[in-house]
């Protein structure tokens, strides 16, 4: 028998009650490390972008295009050194799956972009096949797109001039990331924007929802933001500039400040988990006060006693805690194979890395009072059963 | 003197309900010889458990001198008493408090854990304590698979795995029948005898004190009188 062997035995005396806590020790952090890689997701994916391009869109909303006519006075902010643009096109494949797509000028955007590796041939071709389209390399193998083929896509926003909403677009390149990261940012397609504008019935001719400004070496992304602002303060299409990666967040925050809503029901599960852990905790501890006094009167100190309270709650919390962030790993795993990658969930070191502090804290929490209590015993009362 | 286990000189104990003090002990003495099997006889309420708990580590004076093994432990304070305990102290208990997760090894174990023994040396040192009890075949049973008899020879062998000199007892036999009591004080007679251990304990029944050498009566926190037995 060990130390360690002991703290086991005693952790499984109830075996039912311990099972049932471990169960939801499992469940909070399942929840944990999902949410937390959403939250990951939505708030740090965009980390590598850097500050080397500024997004300009309309100061109310990027669902507001702006004219396009603003690119020769954007390219002529010192520091700016070229301007692409991007239109929101609401591409739906198939049934009912989303497509992250723009329409956009495709010289300009591979100038902004050097980031997404093409052929150029590829890039020649689709700047002058106005039904032209490019696609990412993770959506094209996502859905065995081949150069070539003619891709059926529908707009959930823009009908054609017939009123069809149903699309169809000639795949002529598929682009991949130059590195690690970028790959994994090819999940998205573009299409013509003169095309797009043509064609659409809506009439949003000559507008984009934002501008992608590249920025010349050592410029002064702040100042140039403020500037653009500046520019365009009181006149009809107003803008907010900000750098790529704050608009990366503010993009995805349309649907809400997910950060805030999963800190919530984070709060809100680790309470109730603090409680339950916690009482189980006390409980066990109530149970087996002469047990505890024994091992006082054997020699163990008041400082191992409480160890050994410490240690079980540390057990249960990290026995617990592991097995749930291993399950959130496999689960983000089959979430990001089940969207074909579109919604990519992946429990990163910086997940892991909090959820360890989280069943450290959590040990402690649930554990300190009653180890307290444990150390605090004295022998000879607790073997009188005062 | 040298050959003293215990030396007890004018133990004073009060304890404090709340906002009554009651003294317990009142100026006590006594002097156990190494190799002594002593019997603390005495109502309820004399301070026999409290005489027994302050020879045994467990519990300070409130004034006075208590001398075990020649050293002062009046004047060891937490951690260092807990260590003390667990060198020279071995304890049985009326309700023989085995830990139920354990079984009769790990119960036996568990004093070892505090000792830098390895595990080897510890399973060897459980099988002499536990064959010394005649329990070698129940090793592997926990507490609730032995008879009550069988549990308090566990608790013996627990308090004998580490060899201390002085082992104490409380009520060993309280929760015991007849036939039962008298095999575990015959085990206690013969750790004293063959094994040299010195033993000091409480009970209230005058059949089971007959098995110590002498018994020592206490009322009102004094000691009255002592008591010589014939070796049985």
């Amino acid at each position: 028998m060990t130390k360690t062997s002991f703290v086991v035995a005693n952790l499984f005396r109830k075996r039912t009650r311990t099972i049932l806590t471990l169960l939801s020790v499992i469940m909070a952090f399942l929840l944990f490390g999902l949410l937390q890689s959403v939250n990951t997701v939505f708030n740090a994916g965009a980390d590598f972008v850097g500050a080397t391009r500024l997004m300009v869109q309309a100061r109310v909303s990027f669902t507001s295009p702006l004219p396009i006519s603003m690119v020769p006075k954007l390219e002529s902010m010192p520091g700016v050194t070229r301007v692409a643009y991007q239109q929101w096109f609401g591409g739906v494949w198939q049934e009912n799956t989303p497509l992250i797509m723009f329409s956009t000028d495709p010289g300009r955007y591979h100038d902004v972009y050097p980031e997404y590796v093409m052929a150029d041939a590829q890039w020649q071709t689709f700047a002058r096949t106005r039904t032209g389209m490019i696609a990412g390399k993770q959506l094209a193998e996502q859905y065995g797109w081949k150069i070539g083929q003619k891709i059926p896509i529908a707009s959930n926003i823009y009908p054609q001039k017939n009123g069809s909403k149903a699309w169809a677009f000639d795949l002529v390149g598929i682009f991949d990331g130059k590195d690690e990261d970028w790959k994994k940012r090819t999940n998205l397609a573009y299409i013509q924007q003169d095309y797009f504008d043509e064609a659409n019935q809506f009439g949003v001719k000559g507008r984009a929802n934002f501008f992608v400004l590249k920025l010349a070496d050592g410029a002064n992304a702040e100042a140039i933001s403020h500037s653009i602002d500046a520019m365009f303060e009181n006149s009809p299409d107003e803008t907010k500039t900000q750098t790529e990666k704050d608009f990366n967040i503010s993009f995805v925050k349309q649907v809400g400040d997910i950060g805030l809503i999963v800190r919530w029901i984070l709060f809100a599960v680790f309470f109730t988990l603090l409680l339950v852990v916690g009482n189980t905790m006390a409980q066990s501890v109530r149970e087996r006060i002469p047990e505890l006094a024994v091992l006082k009167t054997l020699g163990f100190t008041d400082g191992s006693v409480l160890g050994f309270v410490l240690a079980e709650a540390f057990a249960l919390c990290l026995f617990g805690g592991l097995i749930g962030l291993v399950l959130a790993s496999i689960s983000s795993a089959l979430v990001s194979k089940g969207t074909g990658g579109q919604f990519q969930l992946t429990l990163d070191g910086s997940v892991w890395l909090i959820g360890i502090v989280a069943i450290v804290l959590m040990s402690l929490a649930v554990g300190l009072l009653p180890a307290l209590r444990a150390r605090r015993l004295r022998i000879v009362d607790a073997l009188a059963g005062r | 003197m040298t050959d003293s286990m215990v030396q007890v000189r004018n133990v004073v104990k009060v304890y404090e309900r709340g906002k009554q003090k009651v003294e317990v002990l009142h100026g006590l003495n006594l002097e156990i010889p190494t190799g002594d099997f002593v019997a603390l006889m005495g109502p309820s309420g004399s301070g026999k458990t409290t005489l027994l708990n302050l020879i045994g580590g467990l519990d300070q004076p409130t004034s006075g001198e208590i001398v075990v093994g020649g050293g002062r432990i009046d004047q060891l304070k937490g951690g260092e008493l807990a260590h003390w305990r667990a060198r020279h102290i071995g304890f049985v208990f009326q309700f023989y408090n085995l830990m139920p997760v354990l079984t009769a090894e790990g119960n036996v174990e568990l004093p070892l854990l505090l000792t830098r023994l390895s595990a080897a040396q510890r399973r060897k040192n459980v099988a002499v304590a536990l064959q010394v009890v005649g329990l070698t075949d129940r090793a592997n049973h926990k507490p609730k698979e032995l008879s009550g008899g069988q549990e308090q020879r566990v608790a013996i062998a627990r308090a004998l795995v580490s060899d201390p000199p002085l082992l104490v007892c409380d009520e060993p036999t309280g929760d015991l029948d007849r036939k039962t009591a008298e095999e575990i004080l015959g085990l206690l007679q013969v750790l004293n005898r063959e094994h040299g251990k010195t033993i000091v304990m409480v009970t209230h029944d005058p059949k089971a004190a007959e098995f110590a050498r002498r018994t020592l009566h206490l009322e009102k926190g004094q000691l009255l009188e002592q008591t010589a037995q014939q070796a049985a």
